[in-house]
């Protein structure tokens, strides 16, 4: 029960006890209420579910696993050889999920 | 679109599954929680790029599938009174309910409107003084800040008129009772990532210590997906069992507080009934006490009354991936999402549905509706 | 923001009620015409089920089609729908192959609808004709008591002539015929839903509203190896290729990629749950054609303005029969189901 789609917070308002923003997704303007985001400041991506914003984008660790990813990815296309590249890209996941595990 | 192409890349996407292939020694079921994940497996067909030997099966994350036949039967009859505007999510439009569903009720005259938001709903009530306004506030977690919002909101605007149906559902007690059962087959779980995003995955700590069950956040595009079975996958064949977080880039341990906040001032825990599996303690949230004067079952005193589903439908089993939608013996054929026996046919994330929408034609060739 | 007043997503088992879903033109359509209307006036040319029908009336060949127009919003951007009845009809004549000549046009208008409002309607409506080529020749006017009727509702009705050696049909799809779209899809049915529910865009979809029967004359001039035109209206994309692989019993392999989607379109498309295969287009065609002269096609379709995006989306194959499949982005292979009734913007 989770459609919550990535946008880039482009405005935020205070309209009485409400704090606002617009978040443009690919082309579309939505208002947004941010009451759950209260550190979200323009030019953050935000997730919004239900007309709110419900996180914050982590643009760091975003970028951190996209680049290993694509890193994975790049080595498929390159064809490089299977064990060598393996063993990195296991080294890499588990080093990440590292960070996380708790 | 930022942060949804990038996770489509169909480079890296194949990339995972290879990985995931290189991995896997031997069959292993993993099971995704949330319908939206389940949803974007059957369209990619994410089934289709990982070996024959990881069986995914899906779990009971479809707040609409289960939200109990008696409150859709309350929804139904609140619906259908003239002084009401019924305002719900569009997926709870065609669940059946015993007799009827809130899109026969719009059809037979009752106010019903689609909102997605439940502000929508909060501003119907405050331009229509002279109306009943009632939101269906289901879901998951990801969803109870909102409806929890929409309900303090209204209060702070001193308005008379609004109130929720309250039908909300915990993920955690789900995954409890699921790795209880004797008939268990799940090895290792796909947390939601939206549902994570509001709770953190603190809470599945203790399930992984108790059942020694790998459990990993997975967001929701294929490339999430692919991650987060590959990681699932090298936890299993490593014999390790441990909490992963694969969506970093919205979910962090402790979660949302702001949201967690709303919902601990406006909600409480209860017992919930899940249609199709039943009684799960523990594994709801109604409104406060203190809110009663926006709780829709009080306000409206809406009679429970004992309901049954159609004999042939297996959702119970389906909704616990026991079964497989293709395994029941009306799937596609007397149960359809035109005629659908029961919830998971309806809701585009029910596992029937999506099955039947996607990835029919695996099974039974020439079987159209 | 207005609660979301979208239409029915599909009854349930409501075998003894018509309901929104049967007008939505996907499955339940389907199943009012071959469960209601065919067994009641069954005969040869009506069960070709074709969006026009084409009739030998002396040496001529006519073409002949009924629309009803039902919009709401009445007004929207890129149209309203006074155009929509002139487009729509001369499109159903197009898929035939026919020059669109004549249209009848009837109105059924609730009472205390505002006068300035019809003018305007019926301006655009004369103007649209007008473009065409096309001239209003007859019509009706009904009032319905208020509550009866949704401000105005307009049926046309549209005559053209089919030249000799065109012979269009959906039941004509063969194995290695080509699928060809013309251009971006969803635009109207976005338009639509912006309007009703006053989304907000950076550059504002239009409806794609227009004629497309001087796009097809241009096809028809380079070759008559097509074997089916459609108009992807309501239901979209899959239903037109549904309806096609059902009748020419193929199957039909789409290529994802392939499919052009205007950006906003399909941002609004992610954010509300919808698929845009499945979102109503009004100036757009599909057509299955001989391979050989799908990429000529192509071409001579591009240098028309509604043909600009013009491209190949996909393959009939003789297997597979009724099914109409795609492959993913990610290289693997998911149907496109015949929606049941109209899509739901969903929260899950």
């Amino acid at each position: 029960m989770c459609l919550a789609v990535p946008g880039k917070l482009v405005e935020t308002q205070v309209i009485g006890d409400n704090r606002l923003g617009v978040v443009q997704f690919g082309g579309i303007r939505r208002s947004v209420f941010l009451d759950f985001v209260p550190d979200a400041k323009v030019g953050d991506y935000v997730l919004v579910h239900v007309g709110f914003a419900i996180s914050r984008l982590d643009e760091e660790e975003a970028h951190r696993t996209y680049e290993l990813l694509e890193h994975i990815g790049m080595l498929e296309t390159e064809d490089a050889a299977l064990a060598g590249e393996l063993s990195t890209a296991e080294a890499v996941c588990s080093i990440r999920a590292g960070d996380a595990i708790h | 679109m930022r942060y949804i192409d990038e996770y489509r890349d169909p480079k890296i996407a194949q990339a995972l599954a290879e990985r995931i292939h290189a991995k896997v020694t031997r069959p292993w079921v993993l099971m995704e929680i949330c319908g939206g994940q389940t949803h974007t497996l059957m369209r990619y067909g994410i089934d289709e790029l990982i070996p024959a030997q990881v069986e995914l099966v899906h779990g009971p994350g479809c707040p609409v599938c289960v939200t109990p036949i008696e409150i859709v039967d309350k929804a139904v009859e609140i619906a259908s009174r003239p002084d009401v505007i019924f305002v719900s999510y569009g997926d709870m439009l065609r669940v059946p309910g015993t007799k009827s569903d809130l899109f026969r009720v719009k059809a037979n005259g009752g106010d019903v409107r689609i909102a997605y938001s439940p502000m929508e709903a909060v501003k119907i009530a405050a331009s229509n003084p002279t109306r009943q306004v009632v939101f269906f506030g289901i879901g998951f977690e990801t969803t109870a800040p909102a409806n929890a919002m929409a309900v303090w909101k209204a209060r702070e605007l001193g308005l008379t008129n609004f109130s929720e149906l309250v039908s909300h559902v915990l993920v955690p007690p789900a995954i409890r009772l699921l790795l209880n059962s004797r008939e268990n087959r799940v090895q290792g779980f796909i947390a939601p990532g939206h549902v994570c995003t509001i709770m953190g995955y603190w809470e599945y700590k203790a399930l992984v210590e108790e059942f020694h069950v790998p459990i990993v956040v997975g967001g929701f595009e294929p490339v999430d997906l692919l991650e987060a079975i590959f990681m699932l996958v090298s936890q299993l064949e490593a014999g390790t069992a441990k909490v992963e977080n694969q969506y970093g880039r919205s979910v962090d341990y402790e979660g949302n507080a702001p949201a967690q906040l709303i919902m601990e001032n406006v909600f409480e825990v209860t017992d919930r009934k899940w249609r199709g599996i039943g009684n799960i303690p523990a594994s709801g949230l109604r409104l406060r006490p203190e809110f009663a004067a926006f709780d829709a079952e009080k306000i409206f005193g809406v009679e429970a009354v004992e309901a049954n589903e159609p004999p042939e439908c297996i959702s119970a089993q389906v909704l616990q991936g026991l079964k497989k939608p293709v395994d029941c013996p009306v799937f596609g054929s007397l149960c359809t999402p035109e005629h659908p026996l029961g919830a998971p046919m309806v809701s585009t994330e029910g596992a029937c549905a999506a099955y039947h929408q996607y990835r029919r034609h695996l099974t039974s060739m020439g079987c159209i509706a | 923001m207005s609660a979301l007043t979208l239409s029915c997503p599909m009854p349930v088992a409501a075998k003894d009620h018509v309901s929104l879903g049967h007008g939505s033109g996907g499955k339940l359509s389907a199943e009012l015409m071959r469960d209601v209307f065919l067994p009641a006036f069954r005969n040869q040319t009506l069960e070709g089920l074709e969006d026009q029908a084409t009739l030998r009336i002396g040496n001529a060949r006519i073409a002949f089609t009924t629309d009803s127009f039902v919009v709401k919003p009445l007004f929207f951007r890129g149209g309203d729908i006074g155009s929509l009845a002139v487009h729509g009809t001369v499109n159903d004549l197009a898929m035939g192959g026919a020059t669109p000549l004549f249209l009848s046009v009837a109105f059924i208008i609730e009472e205390g609808f505002p006068m300035e409002k019809l003018r305007r309607i019926a301006a655009s409506l004369g103007q649209a004709a007008a473009s065409c080529g096309v001239q209003v020749v007859t019509g009706d006017t009904k009032v319905v008591d208020k509550g009866s009727g949704d401000g105005v509702f307009i049926n046309s009705t549209g005559l053209g002539v089919v030249p000799e050696g065109v012979c269009l049909s959906a039941g004509q799809a063969r194995h290695g015929d080509a699928v060809i779209l013309s251009g971006v899809i969803g635009d109207h049915g976005i338009a639509i839903l912006a309007e009703r529910e006053g989304l907000e865009f950076d550059s504002p979809v239009e409806s794609d509203s227009a004629p497309l029967h001087t796009l097809v004359a241009d096809m028809l001039a380079t070759t008559h190896a097509i074997r089916c035109l459609r108009d992807p209206t309501r239901g979209g994309v899959s239903s037109s290729l549904n309806e096609i692989a059902a009748q020419s019993r193929v199957g039909i392999l789409l290529d994802e990629e392939t499919i052009p989607v205007r950006e906003e379109v399909r941002g609004a498309c992610e954010m509300l749950g919808l698929d845009p295969l499945y979102v109503a287009n009004e100036g757009k065609l599909l057509a299955i054609v001989d391979p050989s002269v799908a990429d000529e096609l192509v071409a001579v379709m591009r240098r028309h303005p509604l043909g600009r995006e013009a491209r190949v989306i996909g393959t009939v194959s003789a297997s597979d029969a009724g099914w109409v499949t795609m492959r993913t982005t990610l290289g693997t292979t998911r149907i496109v189901d015949m929606l049941s009734g109209d899509q739901l913007p969903r929260i899950c």
